[in-house]
């Protein structure tokens, strides 16, 4: 009992100490457990029979009930499908590109003119999805957009892009490509700048080329970004973007740009179905962290550094 | 040692022509759309692919300014990113200077729960309906607060401030400075460069707004100005049927592309002035939470 007093003393004794700083952390605490946490606690909107005037807590419970009601939808299997495909052809494409861009971008002799190149690469990522689907919508119409308008003076009949569901895909991944892969592509210059000099200067002793150096020195000198990246990009994997998909969703290619973070909102929010939107919403975030943490222990096993 | 052989030659050449696409790839859509809010319509048509237009005009530009909605997008977008920047960066000093400190009790599991929030997320729905329990739907405030702090941002700035070295706070606490006058005196003014990245990126994400106020608003007069750019230049909604219906004689795609450029202009504007804060180290430290 007594030694509990004095450790409850010295506790109050170091906070007394330390107040300063409590007090300067405390709106950071209380924001996460606010605009992160509380959202958390939220998730158990699946497993009740939600009702906004009762609240999470005085709604009834059903338990997996939303659950087994999902799993027997043929348009989550769609949906599945989407965002798996998608979220792969995302990663295979969208993936490797910043990283071959990095790779080159350091070959520049010209400082420069490196230092222009990376300025207007980096320009798209800080352009709103908004404005590029936009851009898109108005460049594809198949009434004014140039592209067809284009098409039209060689003869060929114009296309719908955004219309015929084969498009989409690669319409997605190609922008997300041109709009992200010159800012995704800083991380890598970054660590190859970590890489030491010494390194190509042996190689170089040996006679290797360009090509070889990049392979054999660069290359190997960045695995460790490349696969923390890697990593946390799987966990992503389900994640296409909402805002990009929004944009360029329209009735026509619904049947391939339904994706589960689209289908959370569309059933979600337009359809009132809260507990049912939760729990597309739960589905997602849980393979998320399923796949990091897969991710993660292949890295392990494969002796490399993992993200913890 | 400094000759180059002929396969490095032809490496450099493919390699500056290569990149050199790429980026004017990544201008010419914004050079296209510029082009084409000042041609006159008709040229377009004629050849879509004849970028210097024979004569300029401005009927477009003076269209959209006449649209009271766009007005009311310039308003709140401007609000959002001003009030979201202040709370923003006030947030990330006041946090990032404690969570530095080593060997603060309870610092380890504060910082390993704000890690989780990067991994882990309630979802679309639970968030919906802290917006709604907060009583933040349908205000400005919706599209401030969440968001206004994340994990990514906080560790970035927890690692800098821990990277000024410790003697310069010492030598202040010796002459008798508590840790308030500490941040405000040491820390703050030798973050600077820090700052200004978060107030850029920030500034940024709060300017191209548009998933929050999708979920958050049902307001048109809380719209900020990409929900009205959407409106008008995705969905033809609306607002793309008053321009439309407006007898001005200046073509519906002609008004496109001029909001396109005077949404875009504030970012493209100030870009140029972005390039030196971009801190390589500040985001490497990053990758290993």
């Amino acid at each position: 009992m007594r030694t509990l007093t004095v450790r409850a003393g010295r506790t109050l004794d170091y906070i007394n100490k330390k107040k300063y700083l409590y007090l300067l952390l405390l709106p950071c605490v209380v924001y996460f457990a606010v605009f992160n946490y509380m959202p958390m606690y939220g998730v158990l909107i699946a497993f009740k029979d939600f009702n906004f005037a009762k609240g999470i807590l005085h709604s009834p419970w059903i338990g997996f009930e939303n659950f087994r009601y999902m799993f027997g939808l043929s348009d989550f299997y769609q949906v599945f499908w989407n965002s798996l495909t998608l979220g792969l052809m995302q990663l295979v494409f969208g993936f490797p590109f910043p990283i071959i861009l990095a790779l080159f971008l350091n070959e520049m002799r010209s400082l420069a003119y490196q230092r222009v190149t990376q300025t207007v690469i980096y320009l798209p990522h800080f352009i709103s999805w908004v404005i590029i689907g936009g851009i898109m919508v108005n460049f594809l119409s198949p009434s004014w957009g140039v592209v067809n308008l284009f098409l039209g003076k060689l003869g060929i009949e114009p296309i719908f892009f955004l219309a015929e569901t084969e498009y989409f895909r690669p319409l997605v991944v190609l922008s997300s490509m041109w709009k992200e892969a010159g800012w995704g592509s800083i991380i890598y210059l970054a660590a190859i700048a970590g890489i030491n000099s010494e390194q190509y200067e042996a190689a170089s002793i040996d006679g290797a080329s360009r090509m070889r150096k990049i392979w054999h020195v660069t290359l190997p000198g960045i695995k460790s970004t490349i696969i923390v990246l890697l990593i946390l990009r799987l966990g992503q994997i389900m994640n296409n973007g909402f805002e990009q998909i929004f944009v360029l969703q329209n009735p026509m290619n619904l049947e391939v740009s339904e994706v589960f973070e689209t289908y959370a909102y569309h059933v979600g929010i337009i359809g009132g179905r809260f507990s049912f939107g939760t729990t597309v919403g739960l589905f997602t975030s849980v393979i998320g962290l399923i796949f990091l943490l897969l991710a993660n222990r292949v890295a392990k096993w494969m002796k490399e550094d993992g993200i913890w | 040692m400094n000759v180059r052989s002929p396969a490095d030659r032809i490496f450099d050449i493919a390699n500056y022509a290569v990149l050199t696409l790429f980026s004017l790839a990544c201008l010419f859509p914004f050079f296209y759309v510029a082009a084409f809010s000042v041609t006159p319509y008709s040229e377009y048509l004629a050849n879509p692919l004849k970028l210097i237009p024979s004569r300029l005009e401005f009927g477009a530009y003076q269209q959209i300014f006449d649209m009271p909605v766009i007005w009311s997008g310039y308003r709140n977008t401007i609000l959002i990113t001003v009030i979201g920047v202040a709370i923003n960066i006030t947030l990330l000093l006041m946090s990032a200077y404690p969570l530095s400190k080593t060997d603060l009790k309870g610092r380890n599991v504060i910082l390993m729960l704000i890690t989780f929030t990067m991994f882990f997320n309630g979802g679309l729905i639970p968030n919906f309906y802290l917006v709604k329990s907060l009583h933040l739907y349908n205000t400005l405030w919706s599209m401030i607060l969440p968001g206004a702090l994340t994990a990514y941002n906080l560790i970035l700035m927890k690692n800098f401030v821990g990277a000024i070295p410790r003697d310069l706070e010492e030598s202040a606490f010796m002459d008798g400075a508590n840790e308030l006058k500490v941040l405000w005196r040491i820390i703050i003014p030798l973050s600077k460069p820090a700052i200004a990245t978060f107030v850029i990126f920030h500034a940024v994400t709060q300017w191209n707004t548009f998933f929050s106020a999708i979920l958050y608003t049902s307001k048109r007069d809380l719209w900020p100005l990409m929900l009205i750019l959407r409106d008008l230049v995705v969905e033809d909604g609306g607002i793309a049927r008053d321009v439309m219906d407006s007898a001005a004689n200046v073509s519906t795609f002609t008004v496109k592309m001029a909001v396109i450029i005077a949404a875009t202009l504030p970012i493209i504007v100030v870009y140029p002035f972005l390039q030196r804060f971009f801190m390589k180290g500040l985001l490497v430290g990053s990758i290993k939470g």
